[in-house]
Formats: structure tokens, C-alpha cells, sequence
């Protein structure tokens, strides 16, 4: 296009730019106003007075000296075990990740291999499966799981995210690998490759892209579960989501919610770097899912 | 591929989902017509000095075995499903014919607690569906505009809303709109009413869980149209300047109809995701002015009595519901798959 076609007129320019700056502070502004109160304490974050307080902090500078302590992050990460949390969400995000992958990579090259009728009808169910809501699941699992002593631990959620993870990572990983030629597994078929062995040395070193977006949501599904871990976890094994809900229900006395606003930052925090580095991924995530729609 | 193939190669995939989705429904549905054992009742008789007399005690042992020997609980049909917890029909039937007018009647309804959470979940989910496709289309559009160098920085930020987990991001709105915080504050000085807190009123705390669906759902629907914009068809769109369109009506007639499928997708999973709301209603405190069906069954599943069936009730009645909400949408994509193949 020309540059008099896409000229616009100044007040649409205005316009738009007000749009996005609005836009920005809806989206942007609360992470960074929990992040500064994060460092102050509750009657600072939480001011009766002047919500100003919240920014300047002068009962933070009577309590701990400066206007920023650590004490929120403190309580909730040694007093209140964060750490143990933490450590528990990315042991369930690791392991979810990785076994997804491997079972959704087979499962979606296979669906986007076979010109079978079925696959469609395999996909469909997949979209039926992936539009049940999680919690009418976990009522289904929780008696067979109590009779059979697997609740509690972090295996049996584990696999209860890989499997609730499965629609998705189907359709996402079926959309891709249609995208790769299907003359590059066959071309090794011809020259005596077995199916799988095509799939091993021909289809694995072309898919990560594919498969570490799709890895990426795995991870954000896991991560921010909180269904699943909240309900099927022992109070041991709780991991991170959980535990902050933990913090809200019993410690109402003066300071604790803090130690919620501190647990809160530290978990998003892993999220922003996530976003950072993988931006495009996740960009491009969404959009393969919408053009297979 | 032979079928043999495909079957080794679904296998891991689909046996995962069979065990753990598929199972999980017949089990549902299955507990939804077991209640727990009642507990056993015996008659025994104190013979004293002045004479015998009969007194009825809890068998523990009895009732123990019981509930060991069949662990669903006993055979009850649908009762539950018409019990005062679900769909009440008695209670209606009564307040139909007892109500003055439509509005009591209504009133009554609204304060069963399966009608109540209903009702929340269909308005929120169909008042917030239409509006973050609406915002998302005019953030993607305004994005669009930017010059390159910004766009990386704000499509950054946009994401922020929706990666965030989902009950921290309503934590976090939560403590803003606190009376306290700075939300809540700036609230009040705009109403001029220094009594006021959102979390008291339930039309409030309506229309805060809503805002906050918007805000974590609108930068979905934004990426999924902006990348549609990316694939615009260049040609159409010089055609119509060509034809004198205004800005508007090339908007209107041709990035509108480019960007319908994706439109149709934004729309089936934010209806998926919208109906299964939860976590705004457990980090916003709203339980006590809206609930949603998900919140039921976890309050029936949580807590000390831990009500098995009675959850298992509601989540196959919401498995209805969303069967129902989408069977138009699943009816289209199995045609538009049809006609591709």
C-alpha cells in the first residue's frame, strides 16, 4: 500500500494511541502495584489512611527501617514452607510436560498420518473431552482414588494433568505435523524404514518447534492448575497454587496476607521470564490452534 | 498409515484419556445414583430392676462393615438429581403454586443453590464471551497500527492477564479493589461514598467477577485476530480503497469477514473455559453473592463431610449444560471437516 492509502487521520491516531495506553495499564498495572507492595507491610498495602501509603510506605519505615522489607516473602517462603511448594509445582510441571509430549507427539503424528476416517472422529471426542469442565472430573476421580489409596501423592496428579492435557496437546501437535510434508516419512518408508523408525530419524529432528509450543502450554496448564492439585494433593504435597489458597483460608491474623501477596509475586515471576523468552512460542501457539479451528 | 500402526502409535495417548477422562464420567455418573449408607439402627433392651425398656442405638460396627462391604453407598436412582440440592422440583412446584407473582416465583428459584449457581454461570459466561471478543478484536486492530518496534513491548504486556495463573490474577484484582486498596479506594471517592465495598453487593460483585473474565480473557481473542490480521488479503483491501470505502467499511467488510473462523474459535473455547469458571469466585471471596457449578461440586468435595454424591450429581448435570451450550458449535466443526476432507 501507498503511504496516502494508509494515511489516518490525526484524531484516529490519537485515538488508538490513548487505546493502547489504556489497554497497557489495565493489563500491566496490577502485577506491577503487587509487585511494589510486595516489600511493605500489611497496613502500607492495605491503608485505611491514604492509599499513597501503599507507595511511600511510612509504617514500613517505623516497622522495618526502610520503606522496603522482605518480610512477606520471608514468612511465606521459610515460616510457611513456600520453598517446599515450589519445589513440588516444578517437580509436577516437569514431569507433566515430558510425558505429555512423548504420548501426544506419537499420538498426534499418528492422527495427522492416517487418512482414516477415525482420526476425525478421534479428533471431535478430543474437543468433547477438552470442553468438560476439570472439576466434574475430579468428582469422578476422588472415590475410586480414596478406595484404591492413590490419593494425596504427586504421581497420581501427575498423570491426571497429562491425561486432562491430552485434548490440547493433540490438536495442537496434529495441526503441526500436517504442516510438515508427508513426503519426507514416506521417502524414508520407500527406502525400508519402518513407521516408526521414519518417525525416529526423519520426523523428530524437524518437530521441535512444534513440540516446544506446544511443550510451553503443557507447562502453563500444569503450572497453573489449580483444580486438579488442590483437590487430589495432600496438604504435604501441595504445590504452589494450592498453597497460596492455603494462606488466604487460615491466617487471617495481622501480616499473613502478606506472606500471600509475597507467595503470589514469587509465582508469577517464573511466568514473566517465561513470557519473555518465549513470546513468539506462545504467539504462534495460539494461532496454530485457531487456523485448524 | 495401517491401522495397526495408528494403534500402537495412539495407544499411550488414548488410553490416557480413556482412564482418565473417559472413566472418570461413567464413574461420575455411576456415584450419582448411590447416596452413602444410612447408618445401621439397632433395637436393644435394658432389662433393670424395674422392668425392660427398649431403646434404638447406632450399630458403629454394622454400619462400618456396611459402608466396607459397598463403598458407593446404597441405590437410589434419580432421586438426587430432583433433591432441594439440584433440581429441586418439589421446591419449585410449591413456589409456583404458592408465589403471588413472577417475580416471587423467580425469587424462590434464586435461592436454591443450584438455580443460584446457574444462573451465575450462564450470565457470566454469555455477557463475558461477546465482550472479550469485542475487546480483543479492537486491541488487535489498534496494535495492528503500531509502528514494528513497539508492538514486541505490547503484545508482552497484553499477554500478562491471561498466562497469569488464573486464581493469582483474581488475587491480584482482588486486593485492588479491596475497600482498602487502591482500586476500592478510588471507587469510593468517584461514587462519594466512603462506605462503599464492592465485595457487599452482589450486583457488584457480579459485574467485578465479570470485569475480571474480560481482563484475563480478552488477550487470548486479541493474539488469535491479530495474527489473523497478519494473513489480511492485501488485494482486497487496496480494491476496496480503490472503490472509495472508508475506513470503516473496510473494517466492516473486509477484515470482519476474514477474521469469522477465527471469531468462531475464540468463541468455542472461551464458551469451554468461560463455563467451567472457578477459581475468580474461591480468590474473589464471591461465594456468598455468586457462585458457579464448578464452585458446588468443589464445596460438596471439599471440607469435612466430603459429599461424594451429591457432587458427582451436579457435575453430571453440568455436563449436560455444557453438552447443550455447545452442540451447535460441535455440529459446525464436524461439517466444516466434512466438507474439507
Amino acid at each position: 500500500m501507498d503511504a496516502a492509502a494508509r494515511h489516518r487521520s490525526p484524531a484516529l491516531k490519537i485515538f488508538s494511541a490513548l487505546f493502547i495506553i489504556i489497554w497497557l495499564v489495565i493489563a500491566a498495572f496490577p502485577f506491577l502495584w503487587t509487585f511494589w507492595g510486595s516489600f511493605k507491610v500489611e497496613l502500607d498495602f492495605f491503608s485505611k489512611a491514604d492509599w499513597m501509603n501503599a507507595l511511600t510506605g511510612p509504617l514500613t519505615v517505623l516497622k522495618a527501617g526502610s520503606p522496603f522489607t522482605g518480610e512477606g516473602y520471608e514468612g511465606a517462603w521459610i515460616q510457611e514452607e513456600f520453598w517446599r511448594a515450589v519445589l513440588n509445582s516444578f517437580l509436577v510441571c516437569f514431569f507433566v510436560v515430558c510425558t505429555s509430549l512423548t504420548i501426544g507427539t506419537l499420538g498426534g503424528y499418528a492422527l495427522s498420518r492416517s487418512g482414516f476416517r477415525y482420526t476425525i472422529w478421534l479428533l471431535i471426542i478430543a474437543l468433547i473431552f477438552r470442553a468438560l469442565p476439570q472439576m466434574t472430573l475430579v468428582s469422578g476421580y476422588l472415590l475410586p482414588f480414596f478406595e484404591w489409596n492413590l490419593w494425596g501423592i504427586l504421581p497420581t496428579s501427575i498423570i491426571v494433568l497429562v491425561a486432562i492435557n491430552q485434548p490440547f496437546t493433540l490438536w495442537m501437535l496434529h495441526s503441526f505435523f500436517e504442516k510438515i510434508p508427508k513426503d519426507l516419512d514416506e521417502a524414508a518408508m520407500v527406502d525400508g524404514c519402518t513407521r516408526f523408525q521414519a518417525f525416529r530419524h526423519v520426523i523428530i529432528p524437524v518437530m521441535w518447534p512444534g513440540v516446544i509450543t506446544t511443550g510451553l502450554f503443557s507447562f502453563l496448564l500444569a503450572y497453573n492448575d489449580f483444580i486438579v492439585t488442590s483437590m487430589l494433593l495432600s496438604k504435604e504435597n501441595q504445590t504452589m497454587v494450592p498453597k497460596i489458597a492455603s494462606f488466604l483460608g487460615t491466617t487471617q491474623t495481622e501480616g499473613n496476607v502478606m506472606f500471600a501477596v509475597a507467595a503470589v509475586v514469587s509465582a508469577t515471576a517464573p511466568l514473566f521470564v517465561l513470557v519473555m523468552f518465549f513470546q513468539r512460542q506462545i504467539v504462534s501457539g495460539l494461532t496454530a490452534g485457531a487456523v485448524k479451528g | 498409515m495401517k491401522h495397526k500402526t495408528f494403534f500402537w502409535f495412539f495407544l499411550p495417548t488414548g488410553l490416557a484419556m480413556l482412564l482418565f477422562i473417559a472413566l472418570p464420567i461413567v464413574s461420575v455418573v455411576i456415584q450419582s445414583v448411590y447416596t452413602p449408607h444410612e447408618q445401621v439402627i439397632i433395637e436393644v433392651e435394658n432389662c433393670g430392676p424395674f422392668g425392660c425398656t427398649k431403646a434404638t442405638t447406632v450399630d458403629n460396627e454394622a454400619t462400618a462393615a456396611l459402608r466396607e462391604a459397598q463403598p458407593l453407598g446404597r441405590f437410589v436412582g434419580l432421586d438426587l438429581y430432583f433433591n432441594r440440592g439440584h433440581l429441586a422440583t418439589q421446591e419449585i412446584a410449591a413456589s409456583w403454586s404458592s408465589s403471588a407473582s413472577i417475580g416471587e416465583f423467580f425469587s424462590d428459584i434464586f435461592n436454591l443453590p443450584f438455580y443460584r449457581a446457574l444462573a451465575f454461570t450462564l450470565t457470566y459466561t454469555f455477557v463475558v464471551t461477546p465482550l472479550l471478543i469485542v475487546l480483543g478484536f479492537v486491541i488487535a486492530v489498534a496494535v495492528n497500527n503500531l509502528s514494528t518496534w513497539l508492538k514486541g513491548p505490547v503484545i508482552f504486556f497484553s499477554l500478562l492477564p491471561m498466562i497469569v495463573t488464573p486464581l493469582v490474577g483474581s488475587l491480584i484484582l482482588f486486593w485492588m479493589v479491596d475497600s482498602r486498596g487502591v482500586l476500592g479506594a478510588a471507587l469510593q471517592y468517584l461514587a462519594n461514598d466512603p462506605g462503599l465495598s464492592l465485595k457487599s453487593s452482589t450486583p457488584l460483585t457480579w459485574i467485578m467477577l465479570m470485569v475480571y473474565g474480560v481482563w484475563s480473557s480478552a488477550p487470548f481473542a486479541f493474539v488469535v485476530f491479530y495474527a489473523g490480521l497478519q494473513t489480511l488479503p492485501q488485494d482486497t483491501l487496496e480494491s476496496a480503497m480503490i472503490d472509495g470505502a472508508t475506513r470503516w467499511q473496510r473494517i466492516r467488510y473486509v477484515v470482519i469477514p476474514h477474521l469469522m473462523p477465527l471469531v468462531t474459535f475464540v468463541a468455542l473455547i472461551q464458551l469451554m473455559d468461560n463455563f467451567r469458571v472457578f477459581e475468580p469466585v474461591v480468590g474473589f471471596k464471591a461465594e456468598a453473592h455468586a457462585t458457579t457449578l464448578s464452585w458446588i461440586i468443589f464445596n460438596d468435595l471439599g471440607g469435612e463431610t466430603r459429599l461424594l454424591s451429591s457432587a458427582a450429581t451436579t457435575s453430571v448435570l453440568t455436563i449436560i449444560g455444557i453438552a447443550i451450550l455447545l452442540l451447535p458449535v460441535l455440529v459446525r466443526t464436524w461439517r466444516d471437516f466434512n466438507a474439507k476432507t
